[in-house]
């Protein structure tokens, strides 16, 4: 056997195994001084089953789906074991605990090394796998996150596991919901259409005539150049702590990035084709609309897909100048202050869930709309 | 065989299509005035197939886009079909293939084939008509659906073809339309490209550098020399209007591809 990846991984996971068996797991106990080596049957079995897969993957008897099932399954036994021996009666984590840990996340390693591995024609399949590689690394990040959180003792105002997280998800549903809708639903998603159209309409009259060219585009890059910090406090003011001062905030962020890629994807259009619709006697309007707006597709996605982005970020911050007592930035802001660092990341997930699905829907829209661009038809 | 046409014997016939008296055409640059056309007269009547030849910076592309009213002249009179460049554009007098096929990448062939049917407003039932029997004339009926993307260069002209035949203009401008593609796809499309213009009785003015394409194509060459771009000789060719690519091979072929190599060697002197 080669000096591979995987023989280094596997070797790594007998190892870890083995430690478990040799140095203590746990040090003082609850009710004892004494040092304790099997608090858990469950490590105990663990460690026997990871000593065995991670043989059968040295020794090659195990090969294919069935190798990666073990794997996979092993894996993920440990991580459920070590995660249920950290009990809030648990005392000090010893080296033997650590190793074990070594061996899960080496076995899980392999899962995610095989998994890549393979090829397949299936579109499906190609999909699942697409899913199954990232989903098994998020998983995993979770994963030590906790048992990392946990088994070190690390207070929770510095970092929370993610189980204490997700519990404060479970019983924040209704705050986390008028968070969404007041800071989602309400400011990112009316300023953001508000602030994209604004651009976008103001990108056509400013292509249109040569005043607005030289009159608006300056005006236009000196609102994109104000500091939200500084605009936000004066939104408020002028439109109130609601989510109306913050949908501003998100309009201002958004019209200019729109702006500019809308105007140099109207630009975009060949002289050829342009020539092409002057012959064809074409008003300006048939030509912008079949050929210039269409032309400038791929910038106007690009424009939505960094606004995205911008917009949440916008309406979030924009809530720490003033706001009702409701949205997520202002969550954020209150219970940092109350050292409720839980709820501040179960605000951070939403944030984090909301904004990546936003965003995917976006991408998703731009491949059915610019299906005939190269860089999405590959070619 | 050969006869040589000057400029001043102009005759006054009904079926001109295209006359241009004295003109010139310049371009103001930051590196002084270029001087694209100096003194052109030339015209073009019904059916004829006049092709325009001459070294690059001649201003053969620049006179088709004076035709096309692309470009407008600095002096000098110009009728297409007896009316102003202009007129004869909104008319959809002409159809113009350009050097590459310039087809959207969003549209599927048919539609490419449309697009200048939209434009003019024609109902759902003609365009679909027209776009039909357009692609099937340049053969490319079970490509309808295509996408421009997925055809051959050859195949992309010839939907750029039928979507100026789509118009049904009395009259075609080709700048260089087969400059990008292989000689074999090259000879291949020329030989259609006879046929359909002998089928539909098209006038056709096109620009080539290839001197074999033109004396093929033509029944009349005219040869220009650059700086300024002027008319050097106007070849009238009297080969059979049927003519397959073995008329390559004929004495009189040669003949005419020997004076306009000439035309354009003499046109060219001061400048090697």
């Amino acid at each position: 056997m080669t000096l591979t990846l995987r023989s280094v991984l596997a070797v790594a996971a007998l190892v870890g195994a083995l430690g478990g068996f040799i140095v203590p797991i746990e040090i003082g106990g609850a009710d004892t001084d004494r040092v304790m080596i099997w608090p858990h049957g469950a490590l105990l079995v663990f460690a026997g089953l990871a000593v065995l897969t991670a043989m059968a993957a040295i020794s090659d008897r195990l090969r294919g789906p069935l190798l990666l099932a073990a794997l996979f399954l092993v894996a993920h036994f440990g991580a459920y074991a070590l995660i249920s021996s950290l009990g809030d009666e648990a005392g000090k984590r010893g080296p033997g605990f650590w190793s074990l840990v070594v061996a899960a996340w080496a076995l899980a390693w392999l899962v995610a090394d095989r998994v890549a591995a393979i090829e397949s024609r299936d579109r499906l399949k190609q999909r699942l796998l697409a899913i199954a590689i990232p989903a098994l690394f998020g998983m995993w990040i979770l994963i030590l996150w906790e048992i990392i959180v946990r088994g070190f003792d690390i207070p929770a105002v510095l970092l929370p596991p993610p189980s204490a997280i997700g519990a404060r998800i479970a019983t924040s549903v209704p705050t986390l919901w008028a968070d969404f809708q007041q800071t989602i639903l309400k400011a990112v998603l009316i300023g953001y259409i508000l602030g994209c159209g604004a651009g976008l309409v103001v990108a056509i009259l400013i292509d249109r005539s040569s005043f607005l060219q030289r009159g608006l585009l300056p005006i236009g890059n000196l609102v994109s150049a104000l500091p939200i910090v500084g605009v936000a406090p004066i939104m408020v003011m002028w439109f109130g702590f609601d989510w109306p001062s913050k949908a501003a905030v998100v309009i201002i962020m958004t019209f200019f990035p729109m702006l500019v890629n809308t105007m140099a994807g109207l630009a975009s259009a060949s002289a050829m084709q342009r020539d092409l619709m002057k012959t064809y006697a074409a008003s300006y309007w048939q030509t912008l609309f079949k050929l210039r707006l269409p032309e400038a597709l791929p910038f106007i996605f690009n424009a939505l897909k960094i606004n995205s982005t911008l917009a949440l970020i916008g309406a979030i911050v924009a809530e720490f100048f003033g706001t009702p007592i409701v949205g997520m930035g202002f969550r954020i802001s209150t219970e940092v202050g109350r050292m409720n660092i839980d709820m501040v990341w179960a605000e951070i997930a939403m944030a984090a869930v909301a904004g990546s699905l936003f965003y995917g829907a976006i991408a998703l829209t731009e491949r059915v709309f610019t299906f005939w661009h190269p860089s999405i038809r590959g070619s | 065989m050969l006869q040589r046409m000057t400029p001043s014997d102009a005759q006054n016939s009904l079926d001109r299509v295209i006359d241009i008296k004295g003109v010139s055409l310049t371009f103001e640059t930051n590196d002084g005035p270029v001087h694209a056309l100096a003194g052109i007269n030339l015209d073009i009547t019904q059916g004829e197939f006049v092709s325009l030849i001459g070294p690059s910076g001649c201003g053969k592309t620049t006179l088709l886009r004076v035709i096309a009213d692309l470009e407008r002249p600095t002096t000098g009179t110009i009728t297409v079909n007896g009316v102003s460049p202009r007129e004869a554009l909104l008319n959809r007098s002409y159809g113009y293939v350009f050097q590459a096929a310039a087809l959207y990448p969003w549209r599927t062939i048919a539609k490419n084939v449309a697009l200048p049917l939209e434009i003019m407003g024609l109902d759902r039932a003609e365009r679909e008509a027209r776009v039909k029997r357009n692609l099937e004339l340049v053969d490319l009926g079970d490509f309808a659906q295509k996408f421009p993307w997925q055809l051959s260069g050859g195949m992309q002209q010839r939907a750029s073809i039928a979507r100026a035949l789509a118009v049904e203009p009395g009259m075609l401008l080709m700048d260089e339309p087969f400059g990008a593609l292989d000689e074999i796809v090259r000879d291949h499309l020329n030989e259609q490209l006879l046929k359909l213009c002998d089928k539909t009785n098209k006038t056709v003015v096109f620009v080539t550098h290839s001197i074999p394409e033109a004396v093929f194509l033509s029944t009349k060459i005219v040869v220009m020399s650059a700086r300024p771009g002027q008319i050097h000789d106007i070849i009238e060719s009297e080969l059979p209007r049927d003519r397959t690519l073995d008329v390559r091979e004929t004495p009189e072929f040669l003949d005419i591809a020997h004076r306009v190599r000439q035309g354009l060697r003499e046109g060219h002197s001061y400048d090697a």
